[in-house]
């Protein structure tokens, strides 16, 4: 059973034929097997199993009960990174990390944007931020162009030696990227780009294919065949039919995209760190540097101020997209 | 499968094969090119510049032989023995929660797979707060009077791997949970209602039926949680930075360390080399599990 491709297709809404039912069978016999006598009397009446139970029973108690106390302990890094960002350093350090602001200020957050050091420079984390941006939007366009584009030449224009290197694609995206880390400084060397925010660009360019193609692809893939055929028949070409047809109706599928990649790239570490310059890192390099520098008096308040406006945009991008965001990570899922 | 006009001569396709350029370089030069040059480049005594001076299995010999590439090899398998068996186990209980039509659903669905959405920097930052000796939770519950109390993870070579552990599992918990409660959204009703007939208890019904119809799911997410593993890396980065000494390294920083840090490209080659093995032992028989005898 290939569950992979069946939770993607699943959660792009494929018309693919399950092969649940089957198994199912197999599994009553089985499951039936082993209890052949009379297990009859824990038949009592009332709730049972999955049966909602509407009063407030035990078993409501204990589910709720329990998945609060979760949900607390996920909740509680947040928690006191917003607590702490709010308190000033008097107060941190005679504190609980988990008592509440006495006295909220503000200016952990300021001074986080716009004067916290990272080596010589002293502007803040915006440098970070903007770099970022000028990273993320540049990467995402081109990464999707290039995999939208890719993906509908597999799936409706498949030439001979495509799967091939579709197949080494996907393989691909298992390796670790500390194999080909190296490689790449030198290809981007040769050409000028090592240290720069086009170098950049375009490693996540690369390394965003093979999930994003895969995305696509299978997209594409699942739209009518009636609808490329005719409009092939009235004389439209590769990019005609991509821009006209395909482009149109696919507007959720970029949406999964763009919000995979928004994610990915704003939080990638490594690729900022190795590809680019001091004064051109992305936003989670430079909060790095900030928190774990070794100079100076630590200002927790600061780094707390600093990293929460770093997890600020994929954390926004997380509450604001909602279901979107499980589908694109159920596809991201692949690529492990 | 798809439409497919298929031209007798090769120019009739040609935008979707210069459409294709773009994947096909990756394909080859990165994915196929990088790899080979990585393999083949740690086999020489590079150091600031890669050369072509083959110096055979050296490069590994002392790899092997490094303490801090032993320790690295430690840590990962102990974060990933933990890792693999918590996130599963606890992602499982919290799908099987979830699965119980209970009210809230999305909202708990939502708290649980936030930290998914962020960074491991900034995961590592928050819980290396947390777990500040002086001001976190230690400081926190000798506050309340129990003075001896002792919990430094970060701080205590002996168990600063399980310090990462905790925000390892924090951050990717919520996602195998997703997984799971996908799966068992896609158990037929009728199983449990055979199930119930049949007078067999809840637990049972999950560990004797539910567990193994899915199968696939599991799979997945070892995968996804094994793969995830060997690329840790910007975690312990910001946790610890590898500390206390060398008690929190892992491979990948030995990597970058190797490459950028200490100019013994070899060295950051041969580590590399061991990673991809790694995978492949991991990668294959998935694979095979999965696709073989598939193939048309």
């Amino acid at each position: 059973m290939t569950k992979t491709p069946h939770l993607l297709k699943n959660s792009l809404k494929f018309p693919q034929p399950e092969l649940e039912p089957v198994d199912t069978t197999v599994a009553v016999a089985t499951a039936a097997t082993p209890t052949p006598s009379g297990t009859r009397s824990d038949l009592e009446p009332g709730p049972r199993g999955r049966k909602p139970a509407r009063r407030f029973s035990r078993r409501n108690l204990f589910i709720y009960g329990t998945l609060t106390l979760v949900a607390l302990y996920y909740l509680l890094p947040l928690y006191v990174m917003v607590v702490t960002s709010l308190k000033g350093m008097p107060e941190i350090r005679l504190g609980n990390i988990f008592a509440p602001p006495l006295e909220i200020t503000f200016e952990p957050w300021v001074k986080a944007w716009s004067e916290a050091c990272t080596g010589l420079n002293c502007d803040g984390l915006s440098r970070g931020f903007w770099n970022s941006v000028r990273i993320l939007v540049p990467s995402v366009i081109l990464s999707i162009a290039i995999a939208s584009v890719n993906g509908y030449a597999l799936a409706n224009w498949r030439f001979k030696g495509a799967e091939l290197f579709f197949t080494i694609l996907i393989v691909g995206a298992f390796i670790p990227y500390q194999v080909m880390i190296y490689p790449i400084v030198i290809m981007l060397r040769e050409v000028g780009l090592y240290g720069s925010l086009t170098g950049l660009v375009l490693v996540h360019s690369v390394f965003g294919m093979p999930i994003l193609t895969l995305l696509f692809r299978n997209y594409f893939a699942s739209v009518p065949e009636e609808l490329f055929k005719a409009a092939r028949v009235d004389g439209a070409g590769f990019w005609a039919i991509y821009f006209k047809i395909m482009l149109p109706m696919s507007l959720p599928i970029f949406v999964v995209a763009i919000i995979l990649q928004v994610t990915g790239i704003w939080n990638d570490f490594l690729f900022g760190v190795i590809y680019t310059k001091p004064d051109l890192y992305p936003m989670t390099v430079q909060l790095n540097n900030i928190v774990n520098s070794t100079q100076g008096v630590k200002e927790y308040n600061v780094n707390m101020a600093a990293t929460i406006l770093t997890g600020l945009v994929p954390l926004s991008i997380y509450f604001l997209s909602g279901k979107l965001f499980v589908r694109g990570i159920a596809a991201g899922a692949v690529k492990g | 499968m798809a439409a497919m006009a298929r031209p007798a001569r090769w120019h009739r396709n040609i935008s979707a094969k210069v459409a294709a350029i773009p994947m096909i370089a990756t394909a080859l030069c990165i994915f196929i090119g990088g790899t080979a040059w990585t393999v083949v480049y740690s086999f020489t005594n590079s150091k600031l510049l890669p050369k072509e001076s083959f110096v055979g299995l050296r490069q590994y010999e002392r790899l092997w032989g490094s303490s801090k590439w032993l320790t690295s090899i430690e840590n990962l398998a102990i974060y990933g023995a933990f890792s693999l068996i918590f996130a599963l186990v606890i992602g499982f209980l919290l799908a099987a929660l979830l699965d119980q039509k209970i009210r809230f659903e999305d909202t708990f669905r939502t708290i649980l797979l936030y930290p998914f959405a962020l960074s491991f920097i900034v995961t590592g930052l928050a819980w290396q707060w947390i777990l500040n000796p002086d001001f976190g939770v230690q400081a926190v519950v000798r506050g309340l009077g129990w003075e001896s109390f002792t919990f430094d993870p970060l701080y205590n070579p002996d168990i600063v791997i399980y310090g990462v552990l905790i925000a390892g599992l924090w951050h990717e918990t919520g996602l195998i949970m997703c997984l799971m409660l996908a799966g068992l959204r896609g158990i037929d009703e009728d199983i449990w209602k055979a199930a119930r007939i049949d007078g067999i208890p809840t637990w049972k019904t999950y560990l004797f039926i539910v567990i193994p119809m899915m199968r696939g799911i599991f799979i997945t997410a070892i995968v996804l949680i094994a793969s995830g593993i060997i690329k840790v890396y910007d975690l312990v980065v910001a946790q610890t930075g590898g500390g206390p000494g060398i008690a929190s390294e892992v491979p990948a920083k030995y990597v970058y360390d190797a490459m950028f840090l200490s100019q013994n490209l070899g060295q950051g080659f041969a580590a590399s080399t061991m990673m991809l093995l790694t995978v492949v032992i991991i990668v294959v028989p998935w694979a095979y599990l999965e696709f073989g005898g598939k193939r048309k």
